[in-house]
């Protein structure tokens, strides 16, 4: 295999990696902020507009977890510096 | 695959290159200002109020009312500021369904100038409140052991702000596009709608964040429920 092969093969695999890892943590975390909101406003249906609220707020919070591991795993395809050093270095 | 719309040269002006989230961000600009504009020209008190105005009030109560259930007192300067970022974001999120306007907020450059925007504004509000020694309080507390964390937390509620904005907005835009190629005509409706929602959601939650990081600066705020989840 070439530098270029390993470089975009180990790209690939960890983008998928990265984004298979980073999904689990925030599935299960949402999962558990979801249960717990609705078991809150089943007891509670007066509080229902600001346990919403709060729900909306923790679920994006839990949730950038896994836009980063996202952010990550695009940077890796599309704009991955390493790729382009070689690229360059290939060119010139 | 554009990732960012920074990438996109609209014109060159003497030498500088603008590009199309500067572009885009003077189309919201404008859009904002000049409906806000035409709708209150005559306001006066003689005039009554037609059904613009009205829906341009009930907007401004409805932002009004959510920044004082989270502070749990009126801050106006709150307001003005939080609730100009999500009038900012929330519109160029909007903006998503016009085909060839790729929204400023999907450009880091342009979430992470908003990010900063807000760490300015924490310590502005809470010097204004409480006064210099109050502010510098806030990073000893509760211990002086907690310095350092303090100041890292500073800095990546900043950072988390920004890329969570640029993440959830550039993912609808990237999945859209994926999309597109795989299933060109029906599944993209439907991910945009959920784009849409998620431009909303993400505005609400920037505007809610800047306004609960200034009221925990701030002197004269009780501790409030969302305090403890700033740590993300």
């Amino acid at each position: 295999m070439t530098d270029l092969a390993i470089i975009a093969a180990i790209s690939i695999f960890t983008a998928g990696f990265t984004i298979a890892i980073g999904a689990i943590g925030p599935a299960l975390g949402e999962g558990r902020a979801a249960a717990a909101a609705i078991a809150a406003i089943a007891q509670q249906p007066d509080a229902a507009p600001t346990l919403s609220r709060t729900l909306f707020v923790s679920l994006a919070m839990i949730e950038s977890t896994a836009i980063y591991c996202f952010v990550v795993a695009m940077i890796l395809i599309f704009a991955n510096p390493f790729w382009d050093a070689m690229l360059v270095a290939a060119g010139g | 695959m554009q990732l960012t719309p920074d990438d996109i040269i609209v014109f060159t002006l003497a030498g500088w290159k603008v590009n199309a989230t500067i572009v885009n961000t003077w189309i919201v600009m404008a859009l904002l200002v000049g409906i806000s504009m035409l709708i209150t020209r005559n306001l006066r008190p003689d005039v009554p109020p037609n059904r613009w105005r009205t829906a341009l009030e009930v907007i401004v109560k409805l932002i009004q009312s959510q920044i004082e259930e989270v502070t749990r007192n009126s801050a106006r300067h709150v307001m003005y500021f939080a609730g100009t970022l999500f009038l900012f974001i929330a519109l160029s999120n909007l903006l998503l369904v016009i085909p060839g306007f790729s929204p400023p907020t999907s450009s880091l450059s342009t979430t992470a100038a908003l990010a900063l925007s807000v760490l300015v504004a924490v310590p502005v509000f809470g010097i204004a409140s409480g006064g210099v020694r109050h502010y510098l309080k806030t990073f000893i507390e509760p211990s002086v052991i907690m310095l350092p964390f303090n100041i890292i937390g500073e800095f990546s509620r900043g950072i988390s702000l920004a890329i969570r904005l640029y993440g959830n907005v550039m993912s609808g835009a990237v999945i859209a596009a994926i999309l597109l190629t795989v299933a060109p005509f029906f599944f993209p409706v439907v991910m945009d709608m959920l784009g849409l929602l998620t431009g909303m959601i993400q505005a609400y939650i920037f505007a809610i964040l800047a306004t609960v990081y200034i009221s925990s600066a701030t002197a004269d705020s009780d501790p409030s429920v969302l305090k403890k989840e700033d740590k993300s």
